[in-house]
């Protein structure tokens, strides 16, 4: 009786995909947090209550200078928000975090006190992927969590599919690799060759703290700290893991999709 | 059983000073282990502690039927003992390990090479088993799998279709986790605990914390370990309905497939209720946890729950109900129980081959002392029963979590863990949604860690796996690890 069955559910439930990007973006859990916001200028003289509370050594203080954090290696934890008196790292809210540039998840001094979001690919990349971007994921030492919030783009609710975004079995067949984990030392090997093997042009995305800088095993011999130790990384998405909404922003950002989105809606066709 | 043996007995979630562990000539240490294993222990840990240049073995058993567990150790010594694997195939991997971090030769074992170290970007695979004869060939898997998944290579042996053979040779996750816990805890440690196998975080959080109490000699409130039974038992929800999504997809079931999808993230979600992170991330620290679960959030959850649930039993009932899904599944990737007894298998696993084996029930510790939740427990062993096993323990679990979050524990959620004893063991057991996650720690003369031990029920498992394997259809292989979804990191570590 399944095949009736199974109609009538879905005849019940109707479409299950969420309407983002078209629609507003789905609600973060409240006590996400999401990015965070460092404005240096608050804080305390001689203040480094922040440093030695975050486990993946991501806030420096040398003295005299301001605070810098490094969100790239965050786990977001919140412990520095907790330990900071004057409130001068606070959490944004903003499920937003995907940047192009390393430097721009570096926090902290006046006029970098947010991370500066990615912008789309240009050009003849945007041309070539805009509609139709295949990746391979590449594993190298990530935990199955960043793993799994990158599979779930894959189901009903997220059906990363329309967006033309899928990932295939060879890196033959990819435009690119989306690579998890800090890169250990016995994957190398093997992520080198995927890399080799996807064709011209392609992109790199580091999807978690892990694939960025280490994540919370920056330093042990067995690791590479992070995917731009073996290959050039085109995207950096951070988080421990990102939040499937954040790995998807920064997907459609790359793409140049969120703008396209943008540039409708004055003219009343979004 | 148990009131005979020469080893220290401890419980679940205790501690006792490393001068009270009996100690024996590493011989005499095996043979005495065999003989526990013969009269019906299990070897949860078998492992070296370094001491001035020579190298001390740990054993820890576990005797389920009498609810305790028990620890011995040999003499410092170099060089070789006689292997227990020998006599006793469970401790294989183990003694593996043990020759390949300490240098220590287990002679006699059978198939002595490395577990994890690395060789030029690589594994050290080493020489793999082969079958030899004219229709005989070689399949080479990984470590890059088709999906997105951790890597791992599987080298099978075939005559056509029929696997003779599969051997796993893995360390390609491998982060260097029990090397950097010497001399901490760290700043990093906490995080990486929560790292070791990232669907099993809200157990190897637990196991840690729990270690770090006892080491402590303090109790997280009860409240706290309320909570992290609920988050317990959140995630095997999570885990068993994206499992049973995972084995629907392979046999091109998709209804099930695409609801389970969607409902996975649904309990990920409730968990990400409690603490803000899908995986459980942030929630358990030692002396307790670090957020509360308020009597408006915990009505949010049951109600949510409540829903997922529903549409987990219904997404379910489509599977059971199709004769294509049952003719597909049962009969596949058989575990027989003498095998998984022989080998040490544990968690779902283990139980899908009929054996009682939850560490909820056997070794209760924190909540679970005042809260039971049944052992489901499914004869045949092969993918059937793991998918079933899953199956009824979504309801098991569901189940239990209704009745706890209309019971709430009152109290605070955390005290202060003072720092660690020196000079002590502690041992803690959490029955992880895949199986037993074990962690042992030693603390030096200053209340650091000597060592410690992290075993995943993964480094049990992969083996079982390899078993189901013999004299199944390559083609069934997906199916096959899908049914027993082992963890590489938790693995590697």
């Amino acid at each position: 009786m399944f095949v009736l069955d199974t109609l009538i559910h879905r005849l019940k439930r109707g479409c299950e995909t969420m309407s983002y990007p078209q629609g507003p973006a789905p609600a973060l859990p409240d006590r996400h947090g999401g990015a965070l916001r460092v404005d240096a200028a608050k804080c305390a003289d001689g203040c480094s209550a922040c440093v030695p509370v975050c486990p993946t050594q991501a806030i420096t203080r040398a003295p005299g200078q301001p605070v810098a954090l490094d969100l790239g290696r965050c786990v977001f934890c919140a412990a520095c928000v907790e330990a900071c008196p004057p409130g001068a790292i606070v959490q944004t809210g903003d499920y937003r975090m995907a940047v192009r540039r390393r430097e721009d998840l570096m926090l902290g001094p006046s006029g970098q006190e947010e991370l500066r979001l990615a912008e789309a690919l240009d050009g003849k990349l945007r041309r070539l992927f805009g509609r139709s971007l295949r990746l391979r994921q590449v594993s190298a030492g990530g935990c199955s969590a960043c793993e799994a919030d990158t599979n779930v783009l894959g189901t009903i609710g997220w059906d990363l599919g329309r967006f033309g975004i899928q990932f295939v079995a060879s890196p033959r067949h990819a435009d690119g690799l989306l690579i998890t984990g800090p890169v250990t030392q016995n994957m190398e090997l093997a992520l080198s060759k995927a890399w080799a093997a996807v064709p011209e042009p392609k992109i790199v995305i580091a999807v978690g703290a892990c694939a960025i800088a280490g994540g919370p095993f920056v330093g042990h011999a067995a690791v590479r700290n992070g995917a731009a130790a073996v290959v050039p990384v085109d995207l950096y998405i951070p988080g421990c893991p990102p939040h499937p909404l954040t790995i998807l922003d920064g997907l459609l950002r790359l793409l140049g999709k969120l703008e396209e989105k943008r540039e409708r809606v004055p003219g009343g066709a979004g | 059983m148990s009131a005979e043996t020469p080893f220290a007995l401890l419980a679940n979630a205790a501690s006792l000073p490393w001068s009270d562990v009996p100690e024996w000539p590493a011989a005499d240490l095996v043979r005495a282990t065999a003989r526990e294993l013969d009269r019906g222990a299990r070897l949860c840990a078998w492992f070296g502690v370094p001491e001035h240049g020579a190298v001390r073995l740990v054993a820890l058993l576990a005797f389920d039927a009498d609810n305790t567990l028990a620890v011995g150790r040999s003499t410092p010594f170099t060089g070789s003992y006689p292997s227990l694997t020998v006599t006793h195939a469970q401790a294989q991997l183990f003694e593996r390990e043990l020759w390949e971090q300490h240098g220590v030769t287990p002679i006699g074992h059978p198939w002595l090479k490395p577990v994890r170290r690395t060789a030029a970007g690589a594994p050290a695979n080493g020489e793999f088993f082969r079958v030899d004869g004219p229709e005989v060939h070689e399949v080479a898997v990984g470590p890059i799998h088709a999906g997105i998944i951790e890597p791992g290579h599987f080298r099978f042996q075939c005559a056509g279709e029929e696997v003779l053979h599969l051997e796993v040779a893995l360390g390609y996750q491998h982060r260097g986790v029990e090397t950097a816990l010497a001399g901490g805890p760290h700043r990093a440690t906490l995080s990486q605990m929560e790292t070791v196998a990232g669907d099993t975080t809200v157990a190897h959080a637990t196991a840690y914390a729990t270690v770090l109490e006892a080491l402590a000699g303090v109790e997280a409130p009860l409240r706290a370990q309320w909570l992290r039974a609920i988050a317990l038992e959140l995630e095997r929800l999570a885990n068993h309905t994206g499992d049973l999504g995972a084995l629907a997809n392979d046999v091109a079931f998709l209804p099930t497939s695409a609801a389970c999808g969607k409902i996975r993230g649904d309990f990920l979600n409730l968990t990400a209720l409690i603490c803000g992170n899908r995986f459980g991330r942030g929630l358990v620290r030692p002396g307790g946890c670090r957020y509360d679960l308020e009597a408006e959030r915990a009505a949010q959850l049951l109600q949510r729950l409540r829903v997922a649930l529903r549409d987990t039993e219904q997404a379910a009932a489509w599977l059971w109900d199709a004769a294509s899904v049952r003719s597909r599944f049962e009969n596949v990737g058989t575990v027989f129980s003498a095998q998984a007894t022989e080998i040490g298998l544990v968690g779902m696993a283990a139980r899908a081959c009929g054996l009682v084996r939850d560490v909820r029930y056997d070794h209760p510790a924190g909540w679970h002392r005042f809260a039971q939740v049944p052992v489901v427990v499914w004869p045949g062993g092969d993918v059937f029963a793991r998918a079933k096993v899953r199956s009824l323990e979504i309801q098991r679990s569901g189940e239990f979590l209704c009745e706890q979050l209309a019971a709430p524990v009152e109290g605070e959620h955390s005290v202060e863990s003072p720092p660690p004893a020196p000079d002590t063991l502690a041992v803690a057991l959490v029955e992880g949604w895949r199986g037993e996650v074990c962690h042992v720690a030693l603390t030096d003369a200053a209340g650091r860690f000597l060592r410690y031990k992290i075993i995943d029920p993964s480094f049990h498992n992969w083996t079982g796996m390899t078993l189901a394997l013999r004299g199944t259809a390559i083609s069934d292989f997906p199916i096959c690890n899908k049914s027993f979804n082992l963890s590489y990191c938790g693995f590697d570590l």
